[in-house]
């Protein structure tokens, strides 16, 4: 590997693992206050790559649209995104898990449910949108902008890049300087104490969810506009952005952050280093490794911290 | 004392015409099909300290936590100025007035001091800065920490944070869930003389405790459970120099 194709495949890694990481936030945050691992996360964003696609295909987009349409275009079908995914994971909270949490059902009942969930709506998105990946629409016209390290950098990855920082700068205030955040993190730590304080459980719970939600949608938009969009899209990047929440630390946010990008960069190295066929297989070694020698994860699990 | 278990002076109330501030009436509590309060009945007077008595697995926890709501009773009524409150989730029951200190302190370890205070007031829109200086001035040790972690303090100071959080929502009625356990005996006696202080500054307090003597020497009447029903009550001098209560609670050999 030379020197150039180094820094090409960090730029690259980098990119990718600021996208793992804000679906690995979905995972983290619903893990605080619930202790459960949201399966069906991986079709939230599916679903949300779907939403913008929705969006796009009634706009159309069509030949060469203006500057400002372009920025009006990738703002809606980011919108579009946002919705499908806030909804999806609002409803799933509210169909899916709460009669569980009505019920005190055992963990394993979640876990069961969870993967049920995400069966159900993939198979859901296969019927109601086709078995055929699509691609989205073009939205502007895509060309490199600049360079890091000689590493050229395209207008989709420079959009991918920032809307997964924004978003996580933007999370990162949320749950440390609101109040809902605080009500995030005290329902993290304690809920019954949390009740004591005036803290409405199921809506401090569902509004997580639907925060999650929402940056797995967009991150749904972001991941299909480098790629494409298929019922199946969720699986992969949803099993790898949970392992980065696992690596992190699961609970805390900033865990999930430092795991996302940290998988992203080992998966997009393994690829000139071993061949594109490892690329998973390497952000499994990576999650097996700190789980033997650190199995708190890297920042430590900090239930309740959720930063 | 006679041979009958009841010491009662329900008429002692004299200066609430109205609805005591809390009362149950024949409250049963069940965990699934265990009993564990069979029909408690007791009354908190506005302005009073009542201590509740009792040895473990007697019903004190159970009392507080279906009073602040966290378990509905299956049987019986909780009446708050005279109006049920019974059915009534915990969220909402802060509106009403009730600060409940839990057993074990329970403070959010690892949010700063000001940050739990601060969540003691979220049924509040904002953060009233006269209720943090008050809880401050109660406790100067928390002004000292209040960028600090909970979960570093130590178990007075936890205590501390833990009355001061309830204190946040300005409660008329504050519960409060052993507040002496694992305390330092000089630690014991602070605390104990600011739950009084923040009694002459009007607020009612019912106190759980397994510390009869220090309890019942701040209370104003007591309750002692035992196994889920009211053995005994009466005013706290009348307890305290009852033969039985200091055989079974203060270590003094049976009569």
């Amino acid at each position: 590997m030379s020197l150039q194709e180094f820094w090409d495949y960090l730029v690259l890694g980098v990119m990718l693992g600021s996208l793992y990481a804000v679906i690995a936030i979905g995972y983290t945050l619903v893990y605080g206050v619930l202790q459960l691992i949201n399966f069906a996360h991986s079709e939230v964003f599916m679903l949300g790559a779907y939403g913008s696609l929705i969006v796009l295909q009634l706009l159309d987009p069509g030949d060469n649209p203006s500057a400002l349409a372009s920025i009006g275009f990738v703002a809606l079908a980011m919108a579009g995104s946002a919705l499908f995914g806030g909804v999806t994971a609002y409803g799933l909270e509210k169909v899916a898990y709460r009669p569980l949490r009505r019920r005190g059902a055992p963990r394993l009942i979640f876990l069961i449910t969870a993967i049920g969930a995400s069966f159900f709506l993939y198979n859901l998105a296969g019927k109601l949108f086709g078995r055929d990946p699509m691609t989205l629409p073009e939205m502007y016209d895509n060309h490199d902008v600049f360079s890091v390290f000689g590493a050229g950098v395209n207008i989709t990855q420079v959009l991918q890049f920032l809307t997964a920082v924004v978003m996580m700068v933007g999370l990162d205030l949320l749950v440390n300087r609101t109040k809902l955040g605080k009500g995030i993190r005290a329902v993290a730590q304690d809920a019954e104490v949390a009740s004591l304080m005036g803290v409405d459980i199921d809506r401090v719970i569902s509004r997580t969810f639907v925060i999650g939600g929402v940056l797995g949608g967009v991150a749904g938009f972001l991941f299909a506009n480098l790629n494409q969009v298929s019922y199946t899209m969720g699986f992969i990047p949803g099993i790898t952005a949970f392992a980065a929440a696992v690596v992190g630390g699961i609970g805390n946010i900033r865990g999930a952050m430092a795991g996302g990008v940290l998988i992203g960069v080992v998966e997009t190295m393994t690829v000139p280093l071993l061949g594109d066929e490892w690329r998973s297989v390497s952000a499994m070694v990576v999650l097996i490794l700190v789980l033997m020698f650190r199995p708190m994860g890297i920042l430590g699990k900090q239930v309740g911290r959720a930063a | 004392m006679s041979t009958t278990a009841q010491l009662r002076t329900e008429s002692g109330d004299a200066g609430t015409p109205d609805a005591p501030l809390l009362e149950l009436k024949e409250m049963r509590v069940f965990y699934g099909a265990i009993e564990a309060l069979k029909g408690i009945g007791l009354t908190v007077g506005k302005g009073e300290i009542v201590a509740l008595l009792g040895g473990n697995g007697a019903g004190k926890t159970t009392t507080l936590r279906t009073v602040s709501g966290m378990l509905q009773p299956r049987h019986g009524e909780v009446l708050l100025r005279g109006e049920r409150i019974d059915g009534i989730k915990s969220h909402e029951l802060v509106r009403f007035g009730i600060g409940h200190v839990p057993e074990g302190r329970r403070v959010f370890a690892t949010m700063t001091v000001l940050e739990n205070l601060e969540m003691g007031a979220y049924k509040f829109s904002s953060v009233d800065s006269g209720d943090l200086d008050r809880v401050f001035t109660l406790f100067p040790r928390l002004a000292e920490r209040r960028s600090q972690q909970a979960g570093t303090l130590s178990g007075g100071e936890q205590q501390m944070l833990a009355i001061g959080r309830a204190l946040m929502g300005r409660p008329e009625l504050l519960l409060l869930d052993e507040p002496s356990m694992g305390l330092a005996p000089l630690i014991v006696q602070q605390i104990f003389e600011i739950i009084k202080e923040i009694n002459d500054q009007g607020t009612t307090v019912l106190l759980v405790e397994q510390n009869a003597t220090q309890a019942l020497g701040l209370a104003d009447r007591g309750y002692v459970l035992e196994t889920g029903s009211v053995a005994m009550s009466g005013p706290a001098g009348e307890l305290l120099s009852d033969s039985r209560i200091r055989a079974a609670y203060l270590g003094e050999g049976a009569a």
